[in-house]
């Protein structure tokens, strides 16, 4: 509840009747509050494309400097028209496949033995860190040199990039387990294995998924840069010609189709966040 | 000076803590004897700090004790075991779990029972405990007094030889708490396990426990003891009864005389002028 809701739904001390304020139930929201967000979020979406549009049609730069939406939706199109752009798209799917895939499997392990084993710790913590303090595309030269233009160097950035915020998200989900719940368990005698499973692992997911989330972002950066510096093919390479031959819209177009990758794995994401958090009363 | 008919036994028990910070060694508890027989319900009282939740953890196993013995019939206590259960004063419930899962959770973690076999008696143990239609919840949907409810069931369902309950209502309201004294009198009515009860409220003790020990304060002691002769069952009523109020005074006056030492000692240990 806002705070402007409270201000409603106290006691009034004057001026208004009891019989004029309305009922309402915190337990229940109205039907048009459910959609809300929705409504508002795609109203706006609505009015600043509106706006885009019409500083488009004013047409005081050309369509080189400020294409409209409606020219970005043609480029977009005009992509899907053509059969290339699933060569973009699958190679590009297929490095961050790879490269996001290999992170979670490792990143998931190297965080719960290093949240578990306190040793285990000690020595990772230094490597952990420089790479977690240094923007990982820093790399693609090196990977560039190791692993070529293709495929190789690309999963490469992907998967360092999102390794690293999937560890520490994972160590400090570890950390994070309730000492209480510990000496619970101790109580009663449980395993090491028997309270890594049942009480660690459970209270680690919301920390572990929130790892997976921020891994997605970091793997996006890596795929695009990595191709807008040396590629044959990808949806980072479509944008880097595009801008380079001045086709700017499909050049945008390029970068909606990534900006909606990233929305809607992330969206996934936050979607099994909630479903692994029923036993959190809802606040709303 | 060792009793046979004893369930535990505690003989010269001295606890010792590292503290980190101050880099010292902290002693807890130093030389509690005590018996609790078999059936009994002791209550320890003291002033806060005097490490009764100390030695009830030791009594758990949950920390070793430096020197002195604490036997279990006749067994050296040194790490949990089956034959003990602890409520603590923390619920402690697994958030992710629902009630049920929290009740079973006990005798899963000791690995002794069958998870069906567990469900089973686990929606027995909560119908016991007056959470019945609730087995589903979720622990952040409970109040407090309904989530020590489940932590009780927790334990009850491992079926110890002896209850360890840690100041299980000292978060709780006053009517709450009250209530929950009632149904726990009822409940152990029922099975009579020896139990080990820490509270720093004096009336809850008297009310509940056979026999009353009283802790000194830091480095813990056992300063007196007193039995409680009130008929059981005894219902709430129980605590405005003359004889009642007779172990409340005696009881008080004993922790105040700990509260007041320090003082004491200050003046008596200053320099003559």
């Amino acid at each position: 509840m806002s705070i402007k809701e409270a201000d409603r739904v106290l006691p009034v001390t004057s001026g208004e009747s009891d019989a004029r304020r309305e009922r309402r139930s915190v337990v229940r929201p109205s039907r048009a509050k459910q959609y809300e967000p929705i409504v508002i979020g795609t109203l706006s979406v609505v009015i600043a494309l509106t706006a885009w549009q019409l500083v488009a049609n004013a047409r005081v730069m050309p369509v080189l400097f400020l294409p409209g939406p409606w020219d970005v939706a043609q480029a977009f199109a005009k992509l899907f028209q053509t059969g290339d752009i699933w060569l973009d798209i699958g190679t590009s799917g297929a490095e961050m496949g790879i490269g996001y895939g290999m992170a979670i499997v490792i990143g998931l392990v190297i965080g719960l033995l290093m949240g578990w084993y306190t040793r285990f710790q000690y020595a990772l913590d230094p490597f952990v860190n420089f790479f977690y303090s240094t923007p990982r595309i820093v790399l693609i030269p090196l990977f560039i040199i190791w692993f070529g233009i293709d495929m190789p160097s690309k999963i490469a950035v992907i998967f360092l990039g999102a390794l690293f915020p999937i560890i520490i998200n994972t160590m400090a989900g570890v950390r994070n387990t309730e000492a209480a719940l510990l000496r619970v368990a101790r109580s009663f005698g449980a395993s090491d294995a028997l309270i890594f499973r049942r009480v660690v692992l459970p209270g680690s997911v919301p920390f572990i998924l929130t790892g997976f989330r921020l891994g997605i972002g970091h793997a996006l950066t890596g795929v695009v840069v990595a191709e807008l510096i040396a590629a044959r093919h990808g949806v980072g390479q479509l944008i880097a010609i595009a801008g380079q031959t001045f086709q700017t819209p499909k050049m945008l177009a390029g970068v909606i189709l990534i900006a909606g990758t990233g929305m809607l794995l992330t969206t996934i994401l936050q979607r099994i966040e909630n479903r692994f958090q029923a036993w959190r009363p809802q606040i709303r | 000076m060792h009793d046979r008919s004893a369930k535990l036994s505690a003989n010269g028990v001295v606890i010792e803590y590292w503290l980190h910070r101050s880099k010292a060694l902290f002693t807890a508890v130093k030389g509690v004897d005590l018996t609790v027989r078999p059936g009994e319900f002791l209550a320890i009282v003291g002033p806060s700090g005097c490490g009764k939740t100390t030695f009830l953890n030791a009594v758990d196993g949950l920390i070793p004790i430096a020197e002195g013995s604490l036997t279990l019939d006749g067994r050296e206590i040194t790490k949990p075991g089956p034959d003990r259960a602890m409520v603590f004063q923390q619920p402690g419930l697994l958030p992710w779990r629902t009630v049920v899962g929290n009740v079973i959770f006990g005798v899963e973690a000791q690995g002794r029972m069958s998870r069906s076999e567990a469900i089973e008696r686990a929606r027995q143990q909560i119908e016991l405990v007056g959470l019945k239609g609730f087995e589903d919840a979720y622990p952040l949907e409970l109040s407090g007094g309904m989530q020590q409810r489940v932590n009780l069931a927790r334990a009850l369902l491992t079926d110890p030889e002896m209850l360890l309950l840690d100041e299980p209502f000292a978060a709780l309201d006053a009517q709450t708490r009250e209530m929950m004294q009632l149904e726990l009198l009822k409940i152990w009515s029922q099975t009579r396990k020896t139990a080990l009860f820490i509270t720093h409220d004096i009336k809850e003790a008297i009310y509940l426990a056979d026999r009353v020990i009283v802790f000194t304060r830091r480095p813990g002691r056992v300063k007196n003891e007193l039995e409680i002769n009130l008929s059981r069952p005894r219902d709430l009523r129980v605590k405005r009864d003359p004889q009642f109020l007779t172990y409340e005074d005696e009881i008080w006056e004993s922790i105040q005389e700990e509260l007041a030492v320090p003082a004491e000692r200050l003046i008596a240990g200053m320099p003559a002028a």
